[in-house]
């Protein structure tokens, strides 16, 4: 585990944990950066990103941060989804009072439900991939999954699915291009949709906003992406 | 596990081999599995035989590794990979000499909106070769698809399998409408899937939980009656 510890103490500013994902480190400093939060309201700690492939192990990572930590903070914020831990993380959470990202993992959280839901209505077979998925497709899919080692398996993992379906947090045309190469290698359509940070970036407000603004009891509605990139949430 | 690549499969015993090609299938080698499989029946031996003692059981080895971390899902597939190709052999046989589906009747699928199947497949692949005849639905199977299924094929038990956290409650919703049809209490129905535990099971009132392709086939043998 990595920490980007930024706190102290001045009691200008509640102080929040955020307990996240790797993949998602980068889009947290950004929005930090971007939405003014002051580096005293937020410590950051990140979870290995590897362990998507292996969500057994992020429960009892992100319950060992919260054990040690959860005292020094007024509120926690984890950037996850369930993220295939089946519910087991949302006990830990209760547990600790922290609370989650919305959704079953990254892609809902950063489309929006409303979005992914049509998207896999329409097609069911939809592999999904971010920016950080993207630049580390090679690391965390092909290798991952062991196509390096065992390329036949290609057709055993993927035969169910049909399209790669890109949900960029970015627009740039590089990754783009990756992405479509990465949808090429695993033989599937590719579909590309800008949805900038989605939900993620509400609950970083409301860390901006401070303590008893509570991420789960929010609305949650979205407005589009501007042109910087964000989604900007409504009231 | 094998660490001599000069073995000539031909030359050694029927222990040692059945003992090699265990080891071969642990290491995912497809075509010294198919060749070991085939001297043995050269041999005379019974199809059966060679599929619970060096197939199922090399497979059952696999299996608990698999589970302590020392296998990961690439190399149970390349596992997988090389049984198959033992089973493409012996299939036409078992079939042939009326020996097939012994154990019993099983309908499997993975549930609506999931497209997962590799562990499905994994658990299709060990009960066949624990001797049932397996009725695969394949995936993104709604309740009509099983209830149909059940219907037509008459099982012995009934499979549902997920992989995402979000289509694992709808093993629930299969559940309980077997329950208020009256088809429950005379169809154990197992369960599986990457997010589920012995928990979410209870939860559901599943019958059986599978943690992993081998256990499943035990504990559906279990069910029959045909495990000791």
């Amino acid at each position: 585990m990595t920490g980007a510890d930024a706190n102290c103490d001045n009691g200008a500013h509640p102080k929040c944990l955020i307990i996240a994902c790797g993949a998602l480190a980068k889009e947290i400093v950004y929005l930090q950066r971007h939405l003014g939060i002051p580096k005293e309201a937020l410590t950051l700690q990140c979870v290995p990103a590897e362990y998507h492939n292996t969500p057994q192990k992020i429960t009892p990572a992100v319950e060992a941060i919260l054990k040690e930590r959860r005292d020094e903070f007024d509120t926690v914020l984890v950037g996850y989804g369930d993220c295939g831990t089946g519910g087991a993380l949302d006990e830990v959470l209760k547990k600790y009072d922290a609370e989650r990202l919305r959704g079953a993992h990254c892609y809902e959280f950063f489309a929006g439900s409303a979005l992914f839901e049509e998207i896999t209505d329409a097609e069911i077979g939809s592999f999904f991939l971010t920016d950080y998925l993207v630049k580390f497709f090679d690391r965390l899919v092909i290798q991952g999954l062991g196509l390096d080692r065992y390329p036949h398996l290609r057709d055993i993992y993927f035969s169910n699915y049909k399209q790669v379906v890109y949900l960029a947090q970015v627009e740039d045309a590089a990754l783009k291009e990756r992405a479509q190469s990465a949808a090429h290698q695993l033989g599937l359509e590719f579909v590309y949709k800008y949805v900038g940070y989605g939900d993620l970036t509400e609950a970083m407000r409301l860390v901006n906003v401070g303590a008893g603004h509570s991420y789960a009891r929010s609305e949650g509605h979205q407005s589009p992406p501007c042109d910087d990139g964000i989604y900007h949430v409504r009231g | 596990m094998s660490d001599n690549e000069n073995i000539i499969l031909k030359d050694l015993n029927d222990d040692d081999l059945v003992e090699q090609m265990k080891d071969d299938l642990y290491d995912g080698m497809a075509a010294e599995v198919f060749e070991g499989t085939q001297i043995l029946l050269d041999r005379g031996w019974d199809a059966n035989l060679i599929l619970s003692d060096a197939l199922v059981e090399g497979m059952r080895i696999v299996g608990i590794d698999f589970r302590d971390g020392i296998l990961f899902v690439p190399e149970v597939l390349q596992c997988a990979g090389a049984m198959k190709g033992g089973m493409g052999l012996l299939r036409p046989i078992l079939a042939a000499s009326g020996e097939k589906a012994s154990t019993g009747k099983y309908v499997i699928g993975t549930v609506k909106g999931d497209i997962h199947d590799i562990g499905k497949n994994l658990v299709g692949m060990m009960l066949e070769g624990a001797g049932f005849e397996v009725i695969d639905l394949g995936i993104n199977n709604p309740l009509e698809n099983y209830l149909e299924a059940i219907d037509e094929h008459k099982p012995d038990i009934l499979g549902m399998s997920a992989l995402l956290t979000t289509t694992m409650p709808y093993m629930g919703v299969v559940i309980e409408e077997l329950d208020k049809r009256g088809i429950l209490k005379d169809l154990p129905v197992m369960v599986g899937g990457a997010p589920l535990n012995q928990e979410f099971a209870d939860a559901i009132n599943a019958h059986t939980y599978g943690r992993d392709a081998a256990l499943s086939a035990e504990l559906a043998k279990t069910i029959m009656g045909k495990n000791s």
